[in-house]
């Protein structure tokens, strides 16, 4: 019997309620709060304002609980989310130079004026899984002497390392005119040749699975550039913006970002001395990975620019911006499961078509004299 | 800013900017045929009803516009564009994506404006012209993209050499310039593509 | 600032989509619509031009129709007819949501008859009857350029599109005809637009591109994920690329549709059981039905006098 393979407006209002019941999943548990996700799964939140390009907590947190902990899908909520709001503005650039730093750590010098900060981080912890926490023991308050350490710090004693090598002169010139606009991928296509500021929008905006490989890549060998980290800081920077109407700046507010600044080593060329380049990195709240695997990216991306020989993916630039964003890639591999049974009946035609053509020549060279019977265009098939 | 700056734009932005872009879509994609635009507003002349509708629809700040000298010479028209759309009012036709000419007549020619590169066409300006009349079934022949077999089409006043410097922009394809035509509340639209017999 | 912020909210709420929403008439924002609108125009202009365009970030996912979507949002008005198919069916999951979509947010009548509807998305497939002048038809397109899988390179194939040099692709089309004796494309077939571009006219079948030759309906394409949009106006010419010795030919299927009857129509094939039993219906629901309610009956509603046609 014939039935019918078509959703329809009701199989699609079912599936709504199945999702909604199984996002909510045993009712017998409390159900969480969009507060408790923001705190205590402060790092998911982060990577989702960081890749949905739009920093709200609250807003992030709520389209993680939505998303069940799918975390591309909650990006995907607030990119959904953030394209519709009214936009007054840029703001200035953000001054990570005056941070109020809460982790800081060089890996170039031993010792710097601000010193190394390490906060909060899983580094040297050993990932032992910890039972305590399933039975909710409450954690001890941090000592004191920690919470100084890791309080944040007075900036004027924290310049950047990068501003250190700068003054001796040791490393490129950061030559980005302030004034100068600076490209909006969300407000124009991307377009090849893309200029830096538009490569550093789209690798913020990325997928940190995948410029975590591509980073890693450039480490064993696939566009090797002689990383350095000069710098990874974390701590909150004020946000400025310029009113048309007032002419000066205001500050808006305040947002914790992640920057990695890599130095790393270049050869020189006939016109530039022997000098170390910069490859950079920003992610809003606490995202080393990304921050790092980011600012490896963008110095392999800077291979053109500084004649270096490009043969490898991190170096490509079509091939990393067009395919870093893993809200269009999610979309893309999951859109083959839509149906496509007209295309498939075409190929089905062409194959059945081409294997009976194959199936006549051999039986014509079979039978040498015999001639074919060619009156039938839709050949049917036994199964074999 | 004089207070006819602050004249009245559409009523309702939303419906009447859908139907004035949906009059110069039809308008463009049949050459020949005439399209009727939503032009209930009053903006400080020279500027037509007919060129303010369609600078509301399509101009903002991504997409500047250009004036004729008769439009540039009276600032109360500069400053009602700017408040109703946002857009920047360039003085350099090349940078404008649409050029709003109240004198046909004496417009300059095509080359002082956006033609559009070879790999990217579409970067070339709108000229968008204030005729007196513009009556379809009569008039010069056109055929092309958009038109079943042929369609005639009579604007006045245009510049002489008018169907020289289409031709001309013909065979720029696929760069080129497009021509709406305008009068009182009525569209008409000449793409790049559109061959014109006299 | 202040005139843009007055036309947004000015605009804002109209009609009970709005109400119902909470966002502007068709979802999209003014500007945004604007962005569009234009790149809509220079498309017509240059046709079988990809134009470039900001795609936004649309509430369904990228590869679902948000190309399509965006141009209809941008085009359609409150007095518009709105058809939605995919797969030639109105009936399709896909189909309802973007349709249940701006039902929502423009408030716009839908329809799922051909005849009746003044713009018709579409996903694969182009309608059976044929489209009138004041028509629109929106094109849902993942891969908007045709030489994208020959050249993935965009700087390659913009280079190549700007000097109409084809070459790489009639290569392509050859070499299957060596191998196969015949051209092995049978979906998103390759046209040329009125003698200069070539053009992806989205994953259709073969079979439905003669249908895009002198359209009397405005054909527009929106591909959201790769940021483009094109057009062929009314009655522009559409070639498939073919040879002299190799024309082009669209598929043929040996029986007619199993409800309707109908002959020259793309059929699906639907598979009865697994023994090998299958039929062959209409791809186009609303074609099917309209010449159901006319009394064509097909092979298996041939004894079943009209009971089951309301398939649901």
């Amino acid at each position: 019997m014939y039935v019918a393979v078509k959703g329809g407006e009701a199989a699609i209002d079912n599936a709504h309620a199945l999702l909604a019941d199984a996002r909510r999943g045993d009712r017998s548990v409390p159900e969480i709060g969009t507060d408790q996700i923001a705190e205590q799964l402060a790092l998911a939140v982060d990577r989702v304002m960081t890749e949905g390009s739009l920093y709200d907590r609250e807003l992030a947190a709520l389209a993680i609980k939505q998303a069940r902990g799918d975390l591309i899908e909650a990006i995907f909520l607030l990119r959904a989310f953030r394209t519709t709001l009214p936009r007054f503005g840029y703001c200035e650039a953000l001054d990570t130079g005056a941070m109020r730093v809460r982790r800081r750590i060089s890996a170039t010098y031993k010792d710097l004026p601000g010193g190394q900060v390490l906060g909060p981080t899983f580094d040297y912890t050993h990932r032992l899984v910890d039972f305590a926490l399933a039975a909710g023991v409450e954690p001890p308050p941090a000592p004191e002497a920690a919470l100084d350490a890791a309080r944040e710090e007075d900036a004027a004693r924290m310049p950047r390392v990068t501003d250190l090598l700068a003054g001796e002169d040791l490393i490129e010139r950061e030559s980005a005119d302030a004034d100068a606009p600076v490209a909006d991928l969300t407000r124009a296509p991307l377009g090849f040749p893309a200029s830096r500021d538009l490569r550093l929008q789209a690798l913020t905006r990325g997928d940190e699975g995948f410029l975590l490989a591509l980073g890693y890549s450039t480490q064993r060998g696939y566009g090797k550039n002689h990383p350095f980290v000069g710098e990874v800081r974390i701590g909150t920077v004020e946000v400025g913006f310029v009113p048309e109407e007032l002419g000066f700046e205001v500050p808006l507010g305040e947002m914790l970002v992640t920057e990695c600044q890599m130095v790393n080593q270049f050869k020189g060329s006939a016109e530039v001395p022997p000098q170390f380049t910069r490859g950079y990195g920003l992610a809003f709240g606490q995202n080393e990975r990304k921050a790092m695997a980011m600012s490896l990216v963008d110095r392999a991306l800077r291979a053109g620019e500084l004649d270096e020989e490009r043969r490898n993916p991190a170096q490509d630039e079509e091939f990393v911006l067009s395919h870093a964003d893993n809200v269009q890639a999610t979309g893309f591999v999951e859109h083959l499961k839509l149906p496509h049974y007209v295309d498939f009946q075409a190929e089905l035609h062409l194959v059945r078509g081409m294997r009976a053509e194959i199936a006549v020549r051999r039986a014509a060279s079979a039978q040498g004299e015999s001639t074919q019977d060619e009156s039938a265009s839709e050949t049917k098939e036994a199964a074999e | 800013m004089d207070t006819l700056a602050l004249a009245p734009g559409f009523a309702d932005p939303v419906i009447e900017a859908q139907g004035a872009f949906r009059a110069v879509m039809e308008a463009l994609a049949r050459p020949g045929t005439l399209q009727r635009l939503p032009v209930a507003i009053a903006p400080p002349a020279p500027l037509t009803p007919a060129l303010a509708a369609i600078a509301l629809t399509l101009a903002d700040h991504e997409a500047p516009l250009w004036l004729d000298v008769p439009l540039a010479r009276v600032p109360a028209v500069a400053d009602w564009l700017r408040f109703h759309t946002g857009a920047r009012i360039v003085t350099d036709g090349c940078e404008a994506a649409f050029a709003l000419i109240a004198d046909p007549a004496g417009m300059p020619g095509f080359e002082a404006f956006a033609l559009g590169e070879q790999a990217f066409p579409d970067r070339s300006t709108t000229l968008v012209l204030a005729c007196e009349r513009l009556e379809s079934g009569a008039g010069l022949h056109l055929e092309g993209p958009g038109i079943r077999e042929s369609a005639r089409l009579a604007a006045s006043p245009l510049p002489k050499d008018f169907l020289a410097r289409f031709r001309a922009n013909g065979a720029l394809f696929p760069r080129g310039v497009d021509v709406l035509l305008t009068a009182g509340d009525r569209v008409a639209g000449l793409p790049r593509t559109t061959m014109i017999r006299e | 600032m202040s005139a843009e912020t007055t036309i947004e909210t000015a605009g804002a709420p109209r009609g009970a989509a709005d109400a119902a929403t909470g966002y502007n008439f068709a979802y999209l924002d003014e500007q945004t619509k604007r962005m569009i609108r234009r790149a809509i125009l220079k498309g017509i202009a240059i046709p079988g031009y990809q134009v470039p365009f900001a795609s936004r970030e649309m509430p369904m996912p990228y590869g679902w129709g948000t190309g399509g979507v965006q141009v209809t949002a941008s085009v359609i008005g409150p007095d518009d007819v709105l058809k939605v198919i995919d797969q030639g069916s109105d009936d399709t999951t896909n189909a309802v949501s973007i349709r249940k979509f701006f039902a929502r947010t423009a408030g716009v009548a839908t329809t799922t008859h051909t005849a009746e509807a003044t713009m018709i998305q579409t996903r694969h497939r182009i309608p059976e009857a044929p489209l009138r002048e004041g028509q629109i038809l929106v094109y849902q397109v993942p891969i908007p350029e045709p030489l994208r899988l020959l050249e993935p390179r965009e700087t390659e194939t913009r280079t190549l599109h700007a000097l109409a040099e084809y070459g790489v692709m009639h290569v392509k089309l050859y070499e299957d005809i060596a191998q196969h004796g015949h051209i092995a494309k049978t979906y998103d077939y390759p046209v040329e637009v009125n003698g200069r571009y070539v053009m992806a006219p989205s994953p259709t079948p073969k079979f439905d591109n003669p249908k895009m030759e002198m359209s009397p309906a405005l054909q527009l394409f929106g591909a959201g994920r790769e940021q483009r949009i094109y057009a062929v106006p009314p009655y522009t010419r559409v070639r498939s690329l073919d040879f002299e010795d190799h024309p082009f030919t669209i598929q043929r299927f040996a029986e007619p549709c199993a409800l309707c009857a109908a002959t020259g129509v793309y059929l699906d094939e639907v598979v009865l059981d697994d023994r090998g039993g299958r039929m062959f219906v209409c791809s186009d629901s609303d074609h099917c039905e309209e010449r159901r309610a006319a009394g064509h009956r097909g092979t298996m509603l041939a004894g079943a006098a009209g009971t089951e046609n309301d398939h649901a």
